[in-house]
């Protein structure tokens, strides 16, 4: 209320005060005159107005909101009765606090990574631009989606019809010296068109140009905010400075704004692709294309259009003298363009569905159980509000009283749970699940608010009805009297609790049975050979030597060796090697077919491999086993001797067992040397042990160029994996960081984890479910057990009387504590077919989410309602025995 | 809340309209109207202060009058209430409508004694 409406108001009041008082006045005045005494004439006057404050009052209520002020009067009463028993108060307003603080939590990641829009300009503009090639064998199995070639980037950039603009870009890393020490910096290797497609305008400076683009300068680079704050201590003139990538200098074109992320690539350097169409071929399918509609245009029309231009694609490059630029029919192309933020949020969405759905349920039993509670306390106050009932009372009057005091309920826990959700909020951001995209957007805003204000107050309602519909005096139904002599509680009045336990049960089964599922799969996924072995002992960095550095590939795998040996140098380590991928981590070196000896490919396309580039001693590192074989030695790799190394699933494709594979010989083109496959390792989850591992074809790393077999090349971009005890620890990183700088103090050391931590990111989504829907069945189990202790132990102290008649007639202790269990495990078992049959129909929702198990999995339906019976018999055993400590006597003698 | 049986009550309205009317004539102060009002009706009808006050309030909120400070006929401070243009257009309307519901009354009286 505004503060001139108040002070407007009081003038009111003063005026009806002024003029009541002179009528007083005037009046007295009259009397007097007609003769009466002062006293007397006074009594006279007030007797003739009536009840002065009663009039004042009615007069003032013109200049009031009535409703409000008589709802303010009864929201008084309602704090009053609250404060008159706090323990009921606090328990209800936790209890409320944390399911509606959880269900807040979970709908603002809910909100900002699935609901909310991407951060740039019109991001329904905005596509992915994906392609599927289910012909592609290999490639298929491994990966839902074919990435785009820098050919097929210039003929869709030049002939499309449908988009304002599209570009392709890549993460990658560079070392960046010039500063106290060498930096491995994340990048992302943008072609033209990116920009231009996100449009968010450049903090500082400008965006990267044509110019930059061109493939024979070297083009400017584009700093992030954050590296731009850390590097750089937000100079603000950083503009047109070098930077040295690479050990080359570049120009510093501009900065970008705070918080700007190639879909969920959180890089520190923008760089030029700078591709050269001279150079390129059809082939090359490493890049992510991004595109923004032009306005109108809808994906099934830009999906026509790309089509049309695949075969403009296949028509106008080639993958060099001989080849059929046409063998790409047999891939199947098709463009599968999708919403950009389908491809941002990725497949969390269904794990965060199922948690907000697990959550919500939470809530559910919460409500319930402070219905319970409700129920028992209007039960005190049912002679109360009979009584009132009985003085005039409307039955509407009554009601909005219950109701405003559970609504009241609602908002207070509401309130704190406001807090519970930005603490859990807090949490979750500081410790997040590394694989859910937009975690720094994450927010409490409006719309989050909105929904606990709504969650709070729906609440309320829900469980203030409950009670109401079930005490609220009517006239058929005359309780002021007698309803305290009844002898025993009547069954009416223990059904409507009976129902909220039975829901409870059931919605508990529910949540159980995911967690008990999802606990299954985590189990299923431990029990899965990733591949390696020991990941805690087992550390892992990153390094590359750029072209720019050490330009010889002979000297480059020569350095790599020294930094080999100065790591296996470091006490307590017990062997080292490299890779050019380690399981899990993301990186694919590379992806291609290979020949194999004395097999006829004329008129069929081989399928697709990966590739992997390692030094000898990697296997024995990382725990991978030699089926057969052995391993690569390093006179081998020096003299660049034609050798290779396949993963068992490929042997047995190819030559049917991993022995037969042994001395049969391979190579990637015509034109390439033969390989002679020397040993055959197991099969390794390279993108997780949920998912397929890839056939897998090794590399020596250093070999001869398979596109030039006169000159040798070497992988750069490696990873190092060193098996010792001390991995994880400090100590042994600056170790490693000093071995390699004694090498050569321009060598910047990314990427240290242990393997245990690439193992744990790879499961984070399952673990997070785990960890969600654990926490949420526990919850349901807790508030469960409960609300069937809460149950059983009112009927006991309801039924006293009853108790004692029983036993004063004979009957056993040990059969009355039975008739309570009996009758909590009849309500359990009625909660548990409720409950199987709405799991049987839910299950499914997490069918993505689970591995290798069944979502009517037989085992978890079979336990679970057991583990829940247990836990229901226990919970009404305790109250029902305290029946057994009730004297008959005592008993009848109650009330 | 009638202090006198002799009178009866009167209909919903109808204090509204004596109130608008009398204060049609000249601004007047409370009791100055509950006097003008019974001596009009030469006492047939008593305004009890029960229902003046709160009557008053709620036509000073709807608009059909305005107060302002003054003095009474003794010289007392107190409020003068005086019909606005808006309460002048609403007590026509009101005679208006309670002469026709007269109208009908008497006829259907007439007719009764016929």
């Amino acid at each position: 209320m505004s503060l001139f409406r108040r002070f407007s108001r009081n003038r009111r009041y003063d005026d009806i005060s002024v003029s009541i008082q002179e009528h007083l006045d005037e009046r007295v005045d009259e009397l007097m005159e007609e003769g009466l005494p002062r006293d007397a004439a006074e009594r006279a006057a007030r007797r003739d107005f009536g009840n002065v404050p009663l009039l004042r009052e009615r007069s003032r209520e013109a200049w009031q909101w009535q409703r409000i002020e008589s709802l303010l009067m009864d929201l008084k009463h309602v704090f009053r009765r609250l404060g008159r028993s706090p323990g009921f108060a606090v328990t209800v307003i936790l209890t409320l606090a944390i399911g509606i603080g959880a269900n807040t939590a979970v709908f603002s990641v809910l909100n900002s990574v699935l609901l909310r829009p991407l951060p740039y300009p019109e991001p329904d503009q905005l596509v992915s631009l994906r392609l599927s090639a289910p012909g592609a064998p290999g490639l298929s199995e491994f990966r839902d989606e074919l990435r785009l070639s820098p050919s097929m980037y210039f003929t869709f950039a030049t002939h499309n019809r449908v988009f304002q603009s599209l570009g392709v870009w890549n993460p990658g890393s560079a070392s960046i010296t010039g500063f106290a020490q060498p930096e491995q910096v994340d990048t992302a290797q943008i072609s033209g068109g990116i920009l231009e497609t996100l449009n968010v305008p450049a903090f500082a400076g400008e965006w990267l140009t044509a110019a930059d683009q061109d493939s024979h300068g070297l083009g400017r680079v584009m700093l992030s905010y954050g590296y731009w704050q850390r590097r750089y201590g937000a100079d603000p003139n950083v503009v047109g400075r070098t930077i040295r990538v690479n050990s080359q200098p570049r120009v510093i074109a501009g900065v970008m704004p705070r918080g700007f992320k190639l879909l969920n690539y959180d890089f520190d350097l923008l760089v030029p692709l700078a591709l050269d169409p001279v150079k390129e071929q059809l082939a090359g399918f490493g890049f992510h294309g991004i595109a923004r509609l032009r306005p109108g245009v809808l994906i099934p029309q830009a999906n026509a259009d790309i089509a049309t231009l695949l075969n403009v694609w296949m028509d106008s490059w080639t993958n060099g003298p001989g080849s059929d630029p046409h063998f790409y029919l047999n891939w199947r192309i098709t463009p599968a363009l999708q919403p950009l933020k389908e491809t941002v949020v990725g497949s969390i969405q269904t794990v965060l569905w199922v948690v907000m759905g697990t959550i919500g349920l939470v809530m559910l039993i919460a409500c319930t159980n402070v219905a319970n509670l409700l129920l028992v306390r209007a039960d005190a106050r049912q002679q109360e509000l009979a009584v009132r009932s009985a003085l005039g009372a409307g039955q509407w009057r009554i009601a909005r009283e219950l109701l405003l005091e559970s609504v009241t309920l609602g908002l207070l826990g509401g309130a704190v749970g406001v807090g519970v959700a930005y603490i859990g909020l807090r949490v979750l951001t500081a410790i997040g699940p590394g694989q859910l995209p937009r975690l720094s957007e994450i927010s409490l805003d409006f719309w989050s608010i909105a929904f606990t204000l709504l969650l709070s107050v729906l609440s309320g309602l829900f469980f203030g009805i409950i009670p109401v519909l079930r005490y609220l005096p009517s006239r058929h139904r005359p309780t002021l009297l007698g309803a305290m002599r009844t002898s025993s509680v009547s069954r009416e009045r223990q059904r409507g609790r009976s129902i909220l336990v039975t829901a409870q049960v059931a919605m508990a089964l529910v949540l159980l049975i995911g967690a008990a599922l999802m606990i299954r799969s985590f189990l299923a996924m431990h029990n899965v050979d990733p591949g390696f072995s020991g990941p805690t002992s087992l550390q892992v960095m990153r390094l590359s030597i750029p072209a720019t550095l050490v330009p010889d590939p002979t000297s480059t795998l020569r350095m790599q060796h020294t930094i080999l040996d100065q790591l296996a140098a470091i006490p307590g380590v017990s062997s080292v090697g490299f890779a050019a991928s380690v399981p899990m981590s993301g990186a694919e070196p590379g992806w291609d077919e290979i020949l194999i000896e004395g097999k006829n490919y004329e008129g069929e396309s081989p399928p697709m491999r990966l590739y992997n580039f390692v030094s000898p001693g990697y296997f024995h590192t990382a725990g991978t086993r030699f089926i057969a074989g052995r391993d690569f030695t390093w006179p081998e790799i020096d003299s660049v001797h034609p050798v290779g190394i396949l993963s068992e699933s490929l042997a047995r494709e190819l030559f049917g067992s991993p022995r037969a594979a042994i001395g049969k010989r391979f190579r990637e083109f015509e034109s390439s040397p033969w390989h002679e496959v020397v040993g055959v390792v197991q099969d390794v989850h390279e993108n997780g042990v949920d998912q397929v591992s890839p056939a897998t074809v090794y590399w020596p790393s250093l070999d001869a160029d398979p596109s030039a077999p006169a000159k040798v090349s070497t992988w750069r971009n490696l990873y190092f994996a060193i098996r010792t005890n001390r991995a994880g620890t400090q100590s042994l990183i600056n170790e490693m960081q000093h071995a390699v700088w004694s090498v050569n103090a321009n060598l910047p050391v990314t990427a240290i984890s242990t393997m245990q931590d690439i193992f744990g990111q790879s499961m984070a989504r399952t673990s997070f479910t785990l960890v969600m829907l654990a926490i949420a069945g526990a919850m349901a189990l807790a508030l469960g057990i409960l609300g069937i202790y809460g149950v059983i132990s009112y009927a006991v102290s309801q039924r006293t009387r009853e108790i004692g008649i029983r036993m004063a007639l004979g009957a056993k202790r040990s059969e009355l504590v039975w008739m309570f269990v009996r009758s909590a495990l009849l309500l359990t078992g009625v909660g548990i077919v409720v409950g199987l049959g709405a799991s049987a129909a839910l299950m499914h929702l997490m069918r993505t989410l689970l591995f290798e198990i069944s979502p009517l999995d037989p085992i978890t339906f079979a336990t679970v309602p057991i583990a829940l019976v247990a836990a229901a018999a226990m919970a009404s055993y305790l109250p029902a025995r305290r029946t057994a400590a009730i004297d008959p006597v005592e008993a009848l003698r109650a009330e | 809340m009638a202090k006198n049986p002799e009178h009866r009550d009167l209909f919903p309205g109808a204090l509204e309209i004596m109130i608008l009317q009398s204060l049609r004539l000249k601004p007047m102060h409370g009791y100055g109207l509950v006097k003008h009002i019974k001596q009009v009706s030469d006492n047939l009808l008593q305004v009890e202060e029960g229902s003046l006050y709160p009557a008053l309030q709620r036509m000073l909120r709807e608009g059909l009058l305005d107060s302002r400070e003054g003095i009474s006929a003794k010289g007392r401070p107190t409020r003068i209430y005086e019909l606005t243009d808006a309460g002048v257009r609403h007590l026509e309307r009101e005679v208006v409508s309670f002469e026709r519901m007269f109208a009908g009354f008497s006829r259907v009286l007439a007719a009764a004694k016929a």
